[in-house]
């Protein structure tokens, strides 16, 4: 009886039959995207779309496009410190803020000002943060906007959080966050795609997938089939969609809003389209991208493209087009003159808010401030 | 542990243990808030690996008491979420080095929201953290990582020592709009204490340092596992003829300038102690600041007896790392006693 290990012993005790044969968890063949970007216009399912739809979304586009090249310019005019575009990226930022409900949540990233300002926030609230006034122009809670984030993903997990406390709560509120192309490789995107799937929560994740994160081009980023693929390992489904055809976005997204809603759990949406811009006005594309892409692209412009399907169908006339551009040509004015206008800055607003109290240590750093600012004041 | 803070009980005082009492505090929380919601790596049916949630899925369920994936970002993103939709999320995260991986979503998110929103996205989220060693732990289970979150502004660092403010500082860490990271000394999470379950002692204000032993000589200013330690040399120093005073700082941030001074310009000598090491710790703030608001009734420069500057070293090592008692009263003696040549 020596020398016999515990496991030895055991051996005579263990069940003859072996354990139970593995099954995969989730059926994988349901949650695949479709192996090309689904589109909509200038195919057979546009003729189901529906005609206000389709010309709200192509207000919206006309408004966004004109939107951004004011934002553009406001940075030239040092009226803004840094402006991310989102030109030729508009489909993706109108079809997110309008497939959502009024009690829905939008996270957007930093390049998303123009979702958050079709969601109804005003144009100056949302380049708060981009003129430097402050970090978030916005109360989130008025227009359920999070605050606009920066660090790349890092957001999502706070959609996934805030999906899941709604559903504890009873509400059948659905978040939608917003992440780039760059974004997906984050540590973040990974976390909350499982918490979300694990989850179950109503979460709709969509990647804009513009081909650049800043200068690196997607093969860098990733050797996945598609971005949508990676949906597929957390057992989640992933949609692949041309995310310069406003319509077809449009129908994603609220497809998988509608099924998040319902109890269906989190969907990853990839729409493929192409940052026009650079990264921002302080960077430089002519170093890694030729113009020829970028022509290309032009060509599958999310404008044009809508602007083909109205006017074949007779949706779209000269007066109806000179509407669109004159409500854009309107907002941007409104931006124009709103951010001309100095802010109103409080240097003592920088001790206000960072704790529910002042700590002992901050109300004599702002009693230091104001004296500085009081002598200053004299001279 | 005699206290001065402790005030005598009228009801029935049995020995408790610092785990209880958290696990207490946790529970209560629960029970007061149905906001209140806890969540973290095998805080469900195993109880949390020290125990601290044992029992709480069990009493309110798995939406309340939640085992997640195994992600400290994700855990600590996903609290931030919850708590911007009106939840109060209590966070464990399972020992001190393995809360790093959620140190973007605390510095960039956590710590920020209410200052990036003007007031408008307060985060009530507490996040408990085992820290410290003396355990005995292998490689990344035993950093003392307060110093980090000092450096960050927005949150709140608080750490007990005694059972009944294990007890009191949770509650009232969790009942802050503020988020708040809860540093629990591991080591003393089995100590004992006399403390009344049934009744449990006051939820005390954080913020608020508290000398657990009053004393002439010198001031010996620390924290978490350091107090017990401190107090056993105060003990000793009897013996050399000095009658030192203990404060337990309880919270790191906000700072108790006040009933630290206090301390020091009455005993016009300060040694501060913690386990957390010595260069960029939180000694070389709080030396500083009592210097600042001292400096004309000091008799002797502010020491600092802090575990040496290195990774925290393997098990079989760590006693030669960890502030002790000799330590401490070495440090003592170095205050420049008159006599002294």
């Amino acid at each position: 009886m020596k020398n016999h290990s515990p496991v030895m012993e055991q051996r005579g005790t263990l069940s003859p039959s072996p354990p139970p044969a593995w099954t995969p968890r989730t059926d994988p063949a349901p949650l695949l995207p479709d192996p090309r970007p689904y589109r909509v216009l200038g195919t057979d399912a546009a003729e189901k779309a529906d005609p206000a739809l389709l010309l709200e979304l192509y207000d919206q586009l006309v408004r966004g496009r004109r939107y951004n090249a004011q934002a553009t310019a406001l940075t030239r005019q040092g009226r803004l410190a840094v402006y991310p575009s989102s030109t030729g990226q508009e489909a993706c930022e109108v079809a997110a803020a309008l497939a959502l409900e009024e009690r829905d949540w939008l996270f957007p990233s930093y390049r998303d000002t123009l979702a958050a300002v079709a969601r109804g926030l005003e144009p100056v609230q949302a380049l708060t943060l981009l003129r430097g006034d402050w970090h978030t122009g916005y109360d989130p809670h008025e227009h359920r906007i999070a605050p606009l984030c920066t660090p790349l993903a890092t957001q999502l997990p706070h959609a996934v959080g805030l999906a899941h406390a709604a559903r504890l709560k009873g509400d059948d509120v659905v978040a939608l966050a917003m992440v780039g192309d760059g974004g997906t490789s984050e540590g973040d995107f990974h976390e909350a795609l499982n918490f979300a799937a694990v989850w179950q929560a109503p979460v709709v994740f969509l990647v804009q997938n513009n081909g650049f994160a800043i200068s690196v081009p997607l093969a860098k980023q990733t050797a996945a089939p598609s971005l949508a693929h990676k949906a597929v390992g957390y057992g989640m489904p992933g949609r692949l969609v041309d995310g310069n055809d406003a319509a077809a976005v449009y129908e994603v997204i609220g497809d998988a809003v509608r099924h998040a809603r319902a109890g269906g759990g989190p969907t990853l949406v990839e729409a493929v389209t192409y940052r026009i811009e650079a990264h921002t006005n302080a960077d430089d594309a002519t170093r890694y991208r030729g113009a020829g892409e970028v022509e290309a692209w032009r060509a599958h412009d999310p404008i044009t493209l809508l602007e083909r399907e109205l006017t074949e169908r007779g949706l779209l006339d000269d007066a109806r087009r000179q509407s669109a551009y004159d409500a854009a040509e309107a907002l941007a004015a409104e931006l124009r003159d709103r951010m001309n206008e100095e802010p109103v800055l409080d240097p003592m607003d920088l001790f206000t808010h960072v704790y529910a109290e002042q700590t002992t240590q901050l109300r004599e750093q702002a009693a230091q401030l104001r004296a500085e600012l009081e002598a200053e004041a004299e001279r | 542990m005699t206290t001065v803070a402790d005030q005598p009980s009228t009801t029935a005082v049995k020995p408790a243990s610092m785990a209880q009492a958290l696990q207490r505090a946790l529970r209560d929380a629960l029970a007061a808030d149905p906001a209140v919601h806890v969540m973290g790596e095998d805080v469900g049916a195993l109880g949390g690996v020290f125990r601290i949630t044992d029992g709480l899925a069990k009493e309110f369920g798995e939406d309340r008491c939640t085992d997640t994936p195994l992600a400290e970002a994700g855990i600590l993103g996903a609290a931030v979420g919850m708590a911007m939709y009106g939840l109060r999320p209590v966070v464990e995260m399972q020992f001190d080095a393995f809360a790093y991986p959620a140190f973007e979503q605390l510095i960039s998110h956590v710590a920020r929201m209410r200052n990036r929103t003007k007031g408008a996205m307060p985060l009530p989220i507490t996040i408990r953290v085992p820290y410290g060693g003396g355990i005995g732990g292998v490689e990344h289970h035993s950093d003392s990582s307060e110093a980090y979150y000092m450096a960050t502004p927005g949150l709140h660092v608080v750490t007990p020592a005694t059972v009944a403010d294990a007890y009191g500082l949770l509650r009232a860490s969790i009942a802050s709009d503020d988020p708040v990271v809860f540093l629990e000394p591991k080591r003393l999470y089995w100590s004992k204490d006399s403390w009344n379950p049934d009744a449990p002692s006051t939820v005390e204000p954080i913020g608020r340092a508290v000398v657990r032993r009053t004393g002439r000589s010198a001031t010996l200013i620390t924290y978490g596992p350091s107090v017990p330690v401190c107090m056993e040399a105060a003990e000793a120093a009897r013996e050399e003829g000095w009658d030192l005073e203990v404060v337990d700082l309880r919270s790191l941030v906000p700072f108790d300038d006040a009933t630290v001074c206090e301390s020091v310009r009455r005993t016009g000598r300060a040694v501060v102690v913690h386990e957390s090491g010595g260069f960029g710790g939180p000694g070389s703030e709080i030396a500083a600041r009592v210097t600042e608001r001292c400096f004309h009734h000091l008799q002797a420069p502010v020491l600092r007896v802090a575990g040496f500057d290195i990774p925290y070293p393997p098990p079989m090592l760590e006693r030669h790392h960890l502030p002790g008692v000799d330590r401490i009263l070495d440090a003592v003696a170095r205050l420049q006693w008159e006599g002294d040549s």
